[in-house]
């Protein structure tokens, strides 16, 4: 908890992107993923577009660019994998430096790797500029039902708390002379997993508990409601709105 | 792994978004009853549905917590490579099917939006995938396998090793079902299929070991939390009563007062009934299932030795079959009627021709295909007889309901005859 209670992923900064209500940003990128993925994949400007279009909102959120590149690198698993697709789709086959390619594989490629990266692309720049407590009563704005709301919350409130206990039970397990090296030691783990769910589980009893004996009745009292004006909307809505046009223009040509 | 988006076109996300949110809303209504019920079990007094429902978030939370966690677990596998646990199966067999999805779906949610691990409009495919397919296949094979499987904690880390086995190769299998719909890249179905699936197998091996060490570890000490076998592995609490006047007539009877009576209780009533009449005293959510009568018992032995033949036969045997076209379509092709005969809607299915696409050793396949079938045939049979065997459980619930005889907890089990 020394580093202040937002989590690391969020950037913290007073900008015209930060300011939006949760539940407008929600709804844009959502919306604005959505589009991407609607639109034809002959059409490569349409892409580039649209990688321009976040870049403009990164820029108004003041989210350096460095620090949106590196949290985009949990893509790299589908990145192999969009590589790859050249090499096993059918074909006619084209020539590229005389390795004899499936055509329709490289367009597969081209498809995941440009809508993939720039969903995620959009995701983080949601993540960075939205606190997680935000983002979480914008999801309730959004009719997500409610319990799902509060477990979410939990989740994300007690999830750090049980990596730690999850951290302090390797490092007992080290300190005792344990080392993993191979499937032999599954057991072990096996073990830590199965006493971190127990563990888990009483901490959710307990947890229930305290809340029952402060008045919990099964549902949380919305203390901050936050309204988005007609304005904010308005403003939220441009990234989609301009995504929409280069998708419409992209199916026309 | 995550599905990213535009992987899957949009009509099918969309679509997949839609199935996904009903099973979400079904789950959340379920979950409810399942730590509802962990509380009757405990040592809170039983309300049935009335309890639950303040208790679902922490529980439930604090579960999506654990599973978020335990993905973080490596588990090394040899060369400086490491895996870790997908936890669907885990989820299941641990909280129950509706809190399995929900916790699934909401980690999912949260890595979607926050992690920007798998696309937001692949969201539905992916809570889909890896939620629901994953958990309702474990938790059906934990149920089914512990009803043919003895007593014991042996079976139940047992039937989650083959839970957790098969259902991570059935996401990989209903991944390329949602493929062949709304795929957008053009590669061929059998090699997807057979790429997956072989992937997913071997994922599938060690899902399995750590989902059941896992379960075993927790077995061993709070055998009550594991709500997949709560009824073959927590013993419910018996009270012993002396026999006041024959039951039916109205009279109540009165507990024997002795507490430590109900320590002594034998353990699953698998022994001759106690001197006494024995109620249990569960509470009410808490059905007693008398699964240990002896009626039950032989039927297991049929049970076991009807799978594992089918097993055989299916899986063996057919090596050997004819490959000879069978009668119908001999005459068939001798008169030529076949000539209009289309070839069928499912011929590109990866289990055509009895052959399981992608694999070439013809005996391999054929047999392999043999086992899938009869597997697919033998749950959609069990479900059609579960599903009118529960009706017609619903319909005379006052008849379970009350002690009838003196056979006390192993009273139901004369219904319980297969």
């Amino acid at each position: 908890m020394g580093a202040g209670h937002a989590h690391k992923l969020y950037l913290h900064g007073h900008s015209p992107v930060h300011a939006l209500p949760p539940h407008c940003k929600l709804a844009a990128v959502f919306c604005f993923v959505l589009v991407v993925v609607s639109t034809p994949r002959e059409a490569m400007w349409a892409f580039a577009l649209y990688a321009v279009l976040l870049a403009a909102v990164a820029r108004a959120g003041r989210v350096p660019y460095g620090h949106l590149l590196k949290r985009m690198l949990v893509e790299v698993p589908f990145v192999a994998f969009a590589l790859l697709m050249p090499f096993v789709a059918r074909g006619p086959y084209v020539e590229v430096q005389g390795m004899s390619l499936s055509s329709s594989g490289l367009w597969g490629a081209w498809n995941i790797l440009a809508k993939g990266t720039l969903g995620v692309a959009a995701s983080v720049l949601l993540a960075s500029t939205t606190e997680l407590r935000e983002l979480l009563l914008g999801l309730q704005r959004l009719r997500l039902p409610p319990l799902l709301v509060q477990i979410a919350s939990f989740m994300i409130r007690y999830g750090d708390v049980i990596a730690d206990e999850m951290r302090r039970m390797r490092i007992a397990r080290l300190s005792r002379g344990f080392s993993a090296r191979g499937v032999r030691q599954w057991g072990v783990l096996a073990k830590s997993a199965g006493a971190l769910f127990i563990r888990s589980y009483e901490r959710g009893e307990r947890v229930h508990l305290a809340m029952v004996s402060r008045g919990y009745t099964g549902t949380m009292p919305v203390i901050d409601d936050v309204n988005a004006t007609r304005a904010q909307w308005t403003g939220a809505a441009a990234l989609p709105l301009a995504a929409l046009v280069v998708c419409l223009m992209g199916w026309a040509l | 792994m995550h599905v990213p988006d535009g992987f899957i076109n949009a009509p099918v996300s969309v679509a997949a978004g839609a199935v996904a949110a009903g099973a979400v809303a079904v789950s959340l209504r379920g979950a409810r009853r399942e730590l509802g019920g962990v509380a009757a079990l405990g040592s809170r007094r039983g309300q049935g549905d009335g309890v639950g429902g303040e208790r679902t978030a922490p529980l439930a939370g604090l579960v999506a917590a654990f599973i978020f966690a335990v993905q973080m677990l490596n588990f090394p596998v040899a060369a400086g490579t490491s895996g870790h646990l997908l936890g669907g199966a885990l989820a299941a067999i641990l909280v129950g099917p509706y809190t399995g999805v929900l916790c699934v779906s909401v980690v999912l949610l949260m890595q979607g939006v926050l992690f920007a691990d798998g696309g937001l409009t692949a969201l539905g495919v992916n809570i889909l995938v890896m939620g629901v397919v994953t958990v309702l296949v474990a938790y059906g094979i934990l149920r089914a396998l512990l009803r043919v499987l003895p007593n014991g904690r042996g079976s139940v880390t047992g039937a989650s090793f083959a839970a957790a086995l098969v259902s991570v190769p059935a996401s990989a299998i209903a991944f390329t079902g949602l493929y062949a719909v709304g795929g957008t890249a053009d590669v061929e179905l059998g090699k997807v299929f057979a790429a997956m699936t072989g992937v997913h197998v071997l994922i599938g091996i060690g899902e399995a070991l750590i989902t059941a060490a896992t379960v075993g570890a927790v077995i061993a000490v709070r055998p009550d939390l594991v709500y997949g076998a709560r009824e073959f592995a927590a013993r419910p609490l018996e009270v012993r009563t002396t026999r006041v006047a024959a039951p039916g007539d109205g009279t109540v009877p009165r507990p024997a007062g002795s507490p430590a009576g109900a320590a002594t209780g034998s353990p699953d009533g698998s022994a001759a009934a106690p001197v006494g009449e024995t109620a249990a005293a569960s509470a009410a959510s808490v059905r007693p299932d008398g699964r240990s009568a002896s009626p039950a018992r032989t039927n297991r032995g049929l049970w076991l030795g009807g799978m594992a033949a089918t097993v055989i036969c299916a899986g063996v045997v057919s090596f050997y079959a004819s490959g000879s076209p069978d009668g119908l379509e001999k005459v068939a092709a001798d008169n030529g009627i076949d000539k209009k005969a289309e070839d069928h809607a499912a011929k590109d299915s990866p289990l055509a021709d009895y052959g399981v696409g992608g694999i070439t050793d013809p005996r391999l396949s054929g047999g392999l295909a043999g086992v899938i079938g009869a597997g697919a045939t033998l749950a959609a049979g069990s479900s059609v007889f579960f599903a009118v065997r529960r009706r017609r459980e619903a319909n005379a619930p006052q008849a379970a309901g009350t002690p009838s005889g003196a056979s006390g907890a192993g009273g139901p089990s004369g219904q319980e005859a297969v």
